[in-house]
């Protein structure tokens, strides 16, 4: 998954076209305007097309953000106006899936890093690491569910275990391509290993590492609602699952629409953080090429 | 080739040769090292065996399973979904993803679009999809198509954007229309993104196809048969067994794209390039 054809693309494209040279005010409220033009302009044939369709599963846009409001936006001031369902039901499946993700990167990074270093273990466990990659996730989750039950800890391992892969071999990646120069120069102002990991290696894979993380969280997403649709009943998936069995559509449809936000709430705050810590990154690249 | 080149080259190869032995003698060691553990700790009852059957068990399962018709059909239910789902996916992405890419002003419009609809998981349709489509092989294709196509979209984007100008100025000044450039240049030098794309593409569409029949009740297919086999059968060496085939099937739609990709794309540099640290 993690494959570019150059290196400095991360293996999320979402950036793609994104012009980073600087751009005349008057220009960038021009796309700002077209972006958010088209969007709502989507909105309204939407809602007009489901008037006129009268379809049952598909509802007006406007029955959609109702219901999404009073589901999870309609609670007292002193909660912020969130809802009880939003405690009851997206906290735990938000944090079931922060705590299996993070788990994830910290175990991908660390056994990345290991394999990475070290050619004797990695020529060891690579083949167990692609075969076991290679399993498409949900099909494990018969095997989970036989293991850990019904609950939470099937839940988060799951979602550890789908979204350890990208972390894990873009770590290995980034760790083999360090500079054997920068190691050299550690080595000659007498580095001790924390040093070497912290100071030169860890920097160094970073925007590998980063690009694998996001993949992660992206799939950590899907694979949080494929495990709320089996076992026990709770969490957003759930909630989804549960409204198409009784036929409320637009229940269905603003568990969807919450799901799109995350999804692009997470992906904008990762890619914060990201140009954030790997800033040095992209100058420092361009004055060497 | 002479003997003096011969005599010249033989060391060096001779030590790639012994590397490379060493490098598959460790792997396979590192293989039968799991495949002890996960016995030992089966056999030793440190997981009940009813949960965890031991590894001889299971692989035995496997070899039977890859010869019973009857497994193999669901599994050649799963394929066919994913082959269809696959291919429309690509017939549909790169066209759209050929249009936005070549026009500026289609893709700024489109963005916004694509940014909100995007992060969506495909899981989240499957109730929809559910609904709509009833549990066939429909269900499962509308499924892996919507999921699919992302990555096959942004990649062909990508690649138009990263044809190199010049090259397209000059098809130009030889007096190439603009269908001519794009089929003699844009496309060939996007191919190889569009192509990891693709293969990206093949990979979650597998997945798709499992997770719609395990989570949808699929009349047919892989997940549906694991299903049956875990819930109802209560045969927890028959579900490891079909859980390594799935593993299986995936290596194997891999490694069949990969030798595409170098058959056909070998003489892109890009591709040369990345060959190394790619996995």
């Amino acid at each position: 998954m993690t494959i570019r054809p150059t290196q400095q693309a991360p293996a999320d494209t979402s950036w793609v076209g994104v012009a980073r040279r600087p751009r005349r005010d008057f220009r960038r409220v021009r796309e700002f305007a077209i972006r958010w033009g088209v969007l709502i302009a989507l909105g309204i044939v939407w809602e007009v097309a489901a008037r006129l369709a009268g379809s049952l599963f598909f509802p007006p846009l406007s029955r959609v953000i109702e219901r999404f409001v009073e589901l999870w936006l309609s609670g007292p001031p002193s909660s912020l106006f969130f809802t009880e369902a939003v405690a009851t039901n997206i906290l735990p499946s938000l944090l079931r899936m922060a705590s299996g993700w993070s788990i994830a990167v910290v175990l991908g990074v660390l056994l990345g890093v290991a394999i990475g270093r070290s050619r004797v273990l990695g020529d060891f466990v690579e083949p167990i690491v692609h075969f076991v990659r290679a399993i498409p996730p949900p099909a494990l989750i018969p095997i989970f569910l036989i293991l850990l039950g019904f609950g939470t800890e099937m839940r988060v391992s799951l979602i550890a275990f789908a979204v350890i892969w990208p972390v894990l071999l873009n770590t290995i990646d980034g760790v083999r391509s360090v500079e054997t120069l920068h190691l050299d120069t550690g080595r000659i102002f007498h580095f001790d290993r924390r040093k070497v990991f912290f100071g030169v290696v860890l920097p160094s894979a970073a925007p590998k590492i980063f690009a694998g993380m996001r993949v992660s969280l992206s799939v950590a997403i899907i694979i949080m609602v494929i495990s709320e649709m089996v076992g026990r009943p709770d969490g957003i998936g759930n909630v989804i699952l549960g409204a198409q069995r009784t036929y409320r559509m637009a229940d269905m449809w603003a568990g969807i629409l919450l799901l799109g936000i995350l999804g692009y709430v997470l992906n904008a705050l990762l890619a914060l953080v990201e140009s954030r810590v790997t800033r040095w990154h992209r100058g420092s690249r361009e004055g060497v090429s | 080739m002479s003997v003096t080149t011969t005599t010249a080259r033989t060391p060096r190869r001779a030590r790639a040769g012994r590397n490379r032995r060493l490098t598959l003698l460790r792997g396979a060691l590192g293989l039968l090292g799991l495949f002890l553990v996960a016995e030992v700790v089966s056999r030793s009852g440190i997981v009940n065996e009813a949960f965890l059957p031991p590894a001889s068990v299971v692989l035995m399962r496997v070899v039977e399973l890859l010869v019973d018709p009857a497994f193999l059909g669901q599994v050649g239910a799963t394929l066919q979904a994913w082959a269809i789902g696959l291919a429309i996916c690509i017939a549909v992405s790169v066209t759209i993803g050929v249009l936005l890419g070549s026009s500026r002003a289609a893709y700024s419009a489109s963005r916004a679009v694509i940014e909100f609809i995007r992060p969506i998981p495909s899981v989240a349709l499957i109730p929809l999809a559910m609904l709509v489509l009833g549990n066939d092989a429909e269900m499962k294709i509308a499924l892996i198509v919507f999921s699919t196509s992302w990555p096959v979209l942004f990649n062909t984007i990508y690649g138009m954007h990263d044809v190199d100008p010049v090259a397209k100025l000059t098809a130009k000044s030889f007096g190439k229309g603009r269908a001519a450039t794009l089929f003699t240049v844009s496309l060939p030098s996007a191919a190889p993104f569009i192509f990891t794309g693709i293969r990206i593409a093949a990979s979650v569409a597998l997945i798709v196809a499992i997770s719609a029949e395990l989570l949808a009740g699929a009349s047919d297919g892989l997940g549906r048969w694991m299903l049956d086999a875990g819930a109802t059968g209560n045969r927890p060496d028959l579900v490891y067994a079909a859980t390594i085939i799935a593993g299986l099937l995936g290596l194997a739609i891999n490694f069949l794209l990969q030798l595409v990709e170098r058959r056909f794309l070998s003489w892109q540099p890009a591709l040369r390039q990345t060959d190394k640290g790619a996995s």
